[in-house]
């Protein structure tokens, strides 16, 4: 039965060996393994962390620079749109306006034309009513030389008036 | 996740070292049965020789009655079972081996260890040589006007007189019945755990100054190799059955427990000094570890830990002064059951070793062609199980302390 009776010696120099390896162990080798472990996890941690931060800033910043892109893109085509929309106004209000003025110069021209027609026309007819007047005199003159010539005009005068 | 794998450690634990240790068990029934024979025995061969043995003993200050009891008479039979029971038993001194020299007398070559005894004349200190070897009670160490012996590894008080078979003591059935000094000599087993703790110191004080010289870098040579072993403590076995909250506290601990049994177990295995001890296959040991488990567990307990041993929630009111009763011998089988499976395990493992051996003694030369390769196998399976109960100790202390500051939820 010596096997399963302990001994007292045993028990004391285990108790007093295993506190004291506790105590020296967890003041001169656990803790600063411990604590050097642990301040290295927390800085792997740390690196890892600020490794996926940056990666995540630098897809912001792609994400970022491909918006800035699309923007300036967007920001060109509206330019160039509004340009060529300005360019066709332009040249539109430029037509119309070049056409106004050609009818307007057109209208006046017309009406300068109408008018200077008018007044050769009224020219005209002063002309032939002056020279038929003057033509009458003359044919009339020719006619109405002898006393008979003029007394039968006079009767026939008088017979148009009866008719009438 | 983990409590599968925990689990599976038990089982396999139980499976392998349950068998081991019932296996041990009758062995150590047989090993018992066997021994009080041979003491028998012994007495009865000391009883022949003590005539003329005690004369020579006498003669010869170098003459060791105790070893020469069976080579005096010549034929010498190997007893296994001394054999066996002496290796896994302390002792007083580190025994290297035995030679016979020329004029036939058998000599002992042995490591000679402090022995440090509290008389009743106060504290008496003297080298374990002053036995020569003795662990019959032949030879009377004189010491500071005080005289002991040395009897089966054990010292007592010598007597006045010899008895009939020429040891200083009163027999009873072949043990002594003389009082005995307190002994807390430095034993073979003290000796090596003595050795343990200062090999980890030194392992785990240059890691620590690793650290210290290097900061919190990326380990390098002997730190590499015990950071994983710490930090498996630490995570594997701390973290995961106590929890994140109280485990830190307790990590130094389970640390210290796991790499003590671990050294102690793997210094077992060394055949020859200053290995060789079987410190933690010693019951004393283990229950020492086990009472510190023990303690560490129950002061830490928790309010809820210590409703759940006596008034169990959640159970009908009738049942619950029977689990109590149930909860409070569960509270000692655990550190109980703690100190067996390590002591059956650790010292299983040493007879086995040596029975393997015995057969080519008993038999003949011709067994080492079996009996070589077996040790072998077993050998690399108690390197596995040195580790292995280690772990299991650690692992279960943490189970309980983590079940100890456990806050439950209702």
């Amino acid at each position: 039965m010596d096997l399963v009776t302990p001994g007292f010696g045993l028990i004391f120099w285990t108790t007093l060996v295993f506190l004291i390896l506790v105590f020296l162990l967890t003041k001169f080798a656990w803790k600063p393994i411990l604590s050097a472990v642990k301040t290295r996890e927390a800085a792997i941690e740390d690196a890892l962390k600020s490794a996926e931060r940056a990666r995540e800033e630098l897809k912001n910043l792609q994400s970022d620079n491909e918006k800035i892109m699309r923007e300036a893109r967007e920001e060109r085509d509206a330019m160039l749109k509004e340009a060529r929309a300005m360019k066709d106004k332009t040249i539109a209000e430029a037509k119309d306006a070049a056409s106004a003025e050609a009818n307007k110069i057109m209208e006046s021209a017309k009406e300068q034309i109408e008018n200077e027609k008018l007044a050769a026309i009224t020219e005209l007819k002063n002309q032939v009513a002056s020279l038929s007047i003057e033509m009458a005199e003359k044919v009339l003159r020719a006619e109405l030389k002898d006393q008979k010539a003029q007394t039968e005009m006079v009767e026939r005068l008088v017979d148009d008036v009866k008719l009438n | 996740m983990h409590k599968k794998s925990v689990l599976l450690a038990l089982t396999v634990a139980f499976l392998g070292f349950g068998s081991a240790a019932f296996g041990n068990e009758s062995e150590g029934e047989q090993n018992t049965a066997s021994h009080d024979e041979t003491v028998q025995q012994e007495t009865h061969e000391h009883e022949e020789h003590a005539d003329h043995a005690h004369g020579e003993a006498e003669a010869h200050g170098e003459e060791h009655a105790a070893h020469d009891a069976h080579g005096e008479h010549g034929e010498e039979k190997f007893n296994v079972n001394e054999m066996i029971m002496h290796h896994i038993a302390d002792s007083h001194s580190f025994h290297i081996l035995d030679y016979t020299d020329d004029a036939g007398e058998e000599h002992a070559v042995s490591v000679p260890l402090p022995v440090i005894l509290w008389t009743d004349n106060g504290l008496v200190t003297f080298m374990s040589s002053a036995f020569h070897h003795d662990e019959t009670g032949h030879h009377v160490a004189e010491v500071d006007g005080q005289r002991f012996i040395n009897v089966h590894g054990k010292i007592y008080y010598a007597s006045e007189e010899q008895n009939a078979h020429g040891g200083w003591y009163e027999s009873h059935d072949g043990h002594p019945a003389n009082a005995k000094p307190v002994d807390i000599s430095i034993t073979k087993n003290v000796f090596t755990m003595l050795l343990v703790a200062v090999l980890l110191l030194l392992i785990f004080g240059s890691t620590a100054r690793y650290y210290k010289k290097n900061g919190a870098v990326a380990p390098k040579g002997l730190a590499s190799f015990m950071e994983p072993l710490v930090v498996f403590v630490r995570d594997d076995i701390a973290k995961e059955n106590i929890g994140g909250k109280h485990y830190a506290r307790f990590v130094p601990f389970l640390l210290t427990i796991f790499f003590f049994i671990w050294l102690n177990n793997l210094l077992g295995l060394i055949p020859f000094f200053p290995g060789s001890a079987n410190v933690t296959g010693n019951i004393a040991v283990t229950m020492v570890l086990a009472i510190f488990a023990f303690l560490v567990t129950n002061l830490n307990g928790k309010k809820d830990y210590w409703l759940h041993v006596f008034w169990m929630p959640g159970v009908p009111y009738a049942v619950r002064p029977l689990l109590a009763i149930v909860e409070f011998v569960g509270l000692f089988t655990k550190p109980f059951a703690l100190m067996l499976r390590l002591f059956a395990n650790i010292t299983a493992g040493h007879i086995l070793v040596l029975s393997l051996i015995s057969l080519i003694f008993m038999l003949s030369i011709g067994w080492s062609a079996l009996a070589v390769p077996l040790t072998l196998f077993i050998s690399v399976l108690e390197l596995l199980v040195a580790a292995l109960q280690a772990y299991i100790f650690t692992l279960l202390t943490a189970l309980f302390i983590g079940a100890a500051v456990e806050e439950h939820h209702h």
